[in-house]
């Protein structure tokens, strides 16, 4: 047996140790696999269209035959919960890649080569810092233009700073370790070391990084379409469905707000603790 | 200790600029003509080109920022292109009200959350140490618009002991004579006691909403850096020289527990900012953030750059207070500085 697959079994060992002893964690992925199969099988199995209305069903509450009620438009509430997964998922997923992308590799730039791409990289990154959030993502989305892919773009600018950072201060401790050194001496260039040195060490506390932003990247987003930014109804999706609904809160219609807010707040649950148990896997450190 | 402010506010100066460069960068740089959006789909090509004279689009982009700074140094945001007014006027008359949620929110987060994180350190595995840590688990989980929502829902409609969610004071009731612009104090000083519990029963559901949300991140932290300093040897000496347990936690451990708590405030503040927009937006609420709200939908940009701007130096300044704060409470930054 070779030395790597025995690295190999005692990491996934040590996953099912830690999801054996974190009872949470485990309720956690079960929940993680619920979501993506809702979001990969949920538009074909749903009972009715999402879109169709019918207004002589209006406004009724959840029954046996619309599960979470029906809204202003007759629309079935269950079925558009359901649909609405994939298109939060795949706007969340989408600007974790892109952050992902972005940002590890301007702070493993940053942190190999230091000297003035570092200062500019980490000048950016101060700067966006600078700016609440939620607020320089509603100004992005403002400028680039009210679409669904403006909300993946600022969604992952505002969380550039995390990913540039941590990536930063990792290719850094590496910069002068053995295995860098080794390869420098046989010849390798400046790229190749950081991708093929650097940045497969780097990237497992990357992965870290992106099931933690995860959750705030579901809110992020859900949050911009409840003011109206990017999505536009009659799509389902989470955030813009619990803004149609407000208005129904304070005459008694609750389930069109409160299914989907749930299903969003169960996703970005599901997220957290997620996120919490990979970081107790890879790096047990920093377990709060 | 001057000269520590001085040198923490001679900071905040490159960072600032990056706020006012990215602001402008955000408006004027990026593809897309305001002008021919405000022409309307009917204009003809010489009907744009007057709006961006007027506009000032057609100058050089650097023409164009030198102009925005001196607008800026007069404290002219530009005007907003639905209502015609001045931007700043309307920020200026606005803030107060989004400054008195969020400030009483985060009262209201740090009066629960303080004393939950220290309870929760001091009685490990105890009901409270998990009540905390649900607590902070599910609340950086909830979207601040859906709580919001929930709580109208319980208070206003089942209840029926809150005020209906629209603005800061009953519609029946003119706002108290200006002078914080603050209506809990305005009414006070006014001595009317019947503006002062309105507002007041108008404030409590949307402190609560944001103070449920940064609740959260400071009970976490308050019991992690509790942990830190109670498993310390400066309170094991404390508590093997007969102290009370009362006086270990917090004369001794509490003061020291708190300077990270301090420092996790500039990114509550950060959340809790963000937050403030979709607080208003829920309850109507008529602050800064609904103002960019609805300018945002109109595709209003001066409203929406003043906006970011306001709330980028504001933030830039609580940053500032907080690492000011943060020197007067620990005396090792004053020796080093």
């Amino acid at each position: 047996m070779s030395a790597g697959a025995v690295a190999e079994r005692s990491g996934i060992a040590h996953a099912r140790y830690v999801i054996g002893e974190n009872p949470v964690t485990a309720f956690a992925f079960g929940l993680f696999v619920a979501i993506v199969f809702a979001a990969v099988l949920g538009p074909s199995l749903v009972p009715y269209d999402p879109l169709a209305s019918n207004t002589s069903r209006a406004l009724q509450a959840p029954s046996a035959q619309h599960w979470f009620g029906t809204d202003q438009l007759g629309r079935d509430l269950f079925s558009r919960v359901i649909v609405a997964t994939r298109l939060d998922l795949t706007i969340a997923v989408a600007s974790v890649i892109l952050v992902f992308a972005l940002g590890g590799l301007a702070g493993i730039a940053a942190g190999y080569y230091g000297g003035w791409i570092d200062k500019v990289i980490m000048r950016i990154a101060d700067t966006i810092m600078a700016f609440p959030l939620f607020v320089l993502a509603m100004g992005i989305v403002a400028a680039l233009g009210n679409s669904v892919t403006n909300i993946v773009i600022a969604t992952a600018i505002v969380n550039f700073p995390l990913y540039a950072r941590v990536a930063r201060a990792e290719a850094n401790i590496r910069r002068e370790a053995g295995y860098v050194e080794a390869a420098k001496l046989s010849g390798n260039g400046d790229g190749r070391i950081v991708l093929m040195q650097i940045l497969p060490n780097v990237f497992p506390i990357l992965v870290v990084q992106m099931s933690l932003t995860m959750g705030y990247a579901i809110l992020n987003a859900a949050g911009l379409s409840f003011i109206g930014l990017g999505v536009r109804p009659p799509m389902p999706e989470w955030g813009i469905m619990v803004a149609e609904g407000a208005a129904f809160m304070v005459s008694g219609e609750w389930w069109i707000a409160f299914f989907p807010g749930l299903a969003l707040m169960i996703a970005v649950f599901c997220f957290n603790l997620l996120g919490d148990g990979l970081r107790d896997i890879f790096d047990p450190r920093r377990r709060t | 200790m001057l000269l520590l402010i001085f040198n923490r506010v001679l900071l905040a100066i490159p960072t600032l600029v990056g706020v006012v460069v990215v602001t402008f960068v955000l408006t004027r740089a990026l593809p897309g003509d305001p002008a021919a959006y405000f022409a309307g789909p009917a204009a003809t090509q010489q009907s744009i080109q007057e709006i961006r004279v007027k506009l000032g689009t057609d100058r050089p982009l650097i023409e164009q920022f030198g102009r925005y700074i001196s607008d800026l140094a007069r404290g002219e945001l530009g005007n907003s292109l639905t209502t015609g007014q001045p931007v700043g006027k309307e920020i200026k008359a606005r803030l107060p009200a989004s400054a008195e949620l969020t400030l009483i929110g985060l009262l209201f987060a740090v009066m629960i959350a303080v004393p939950m994180g220290i309870l929760a350190a001091t009685r490990p595995n105890s009901f409270i140490d998990h009540a905390t840590r649900i607590v902070s688990t599910a609340g950086v989980s909830l979207p601040v618009f859906f709580t919001g929502l929930l709580l109208v829902y319980v208070f206003y409609y089942i209840l029926g002991v809150a005020p209906s969610p629209v603005g800061r004071l009953d519609v029946f009731l003119s706002p108290p004579r200006h002078v914080t612009g603050f209506y809990l104090i305005d009414a006070a000083l006014g001595r009317d006691r019947e503006v002062f519990v309105s507002a007041l029963k108008q404030l409590v559901l949307p402190a609560l909403t944001l103070g449920i949300f940064a609740l959260a991140p400071i009970a976490r932290m308050t019991r992690a850096s509790m942990l830190a300093v109670l498993s310390s040897d400066f309170v094991r000496t404390a508590r093997a020289s007969g102290l009370s347990p009362y006086k270990v936690v917090v004369t001794y451990a509490f003061r020291n527990a708190m300077l990270p708590v301090i420092t996790t405030l500039g990114m509550v503040l950060s959340f809790l900012l963000g937050a403030n927009v979709l607080v208003e937006k829920v309850f109507a609420w008529p602050g800064i953030g609904s103002f960019a709200v609805e300018a945002l939908i109109a595709s209003d940009f001066a409203p929406v750059q003043g906006f970011v701007l306001t709330m980028a130096v504001l933030y830039v300044l609580l940053n500032l207070s907080i690492d000011v704060l943060y020197g007067l409470i620990d005396p090792r930054i004053r020796i080093n500085s």
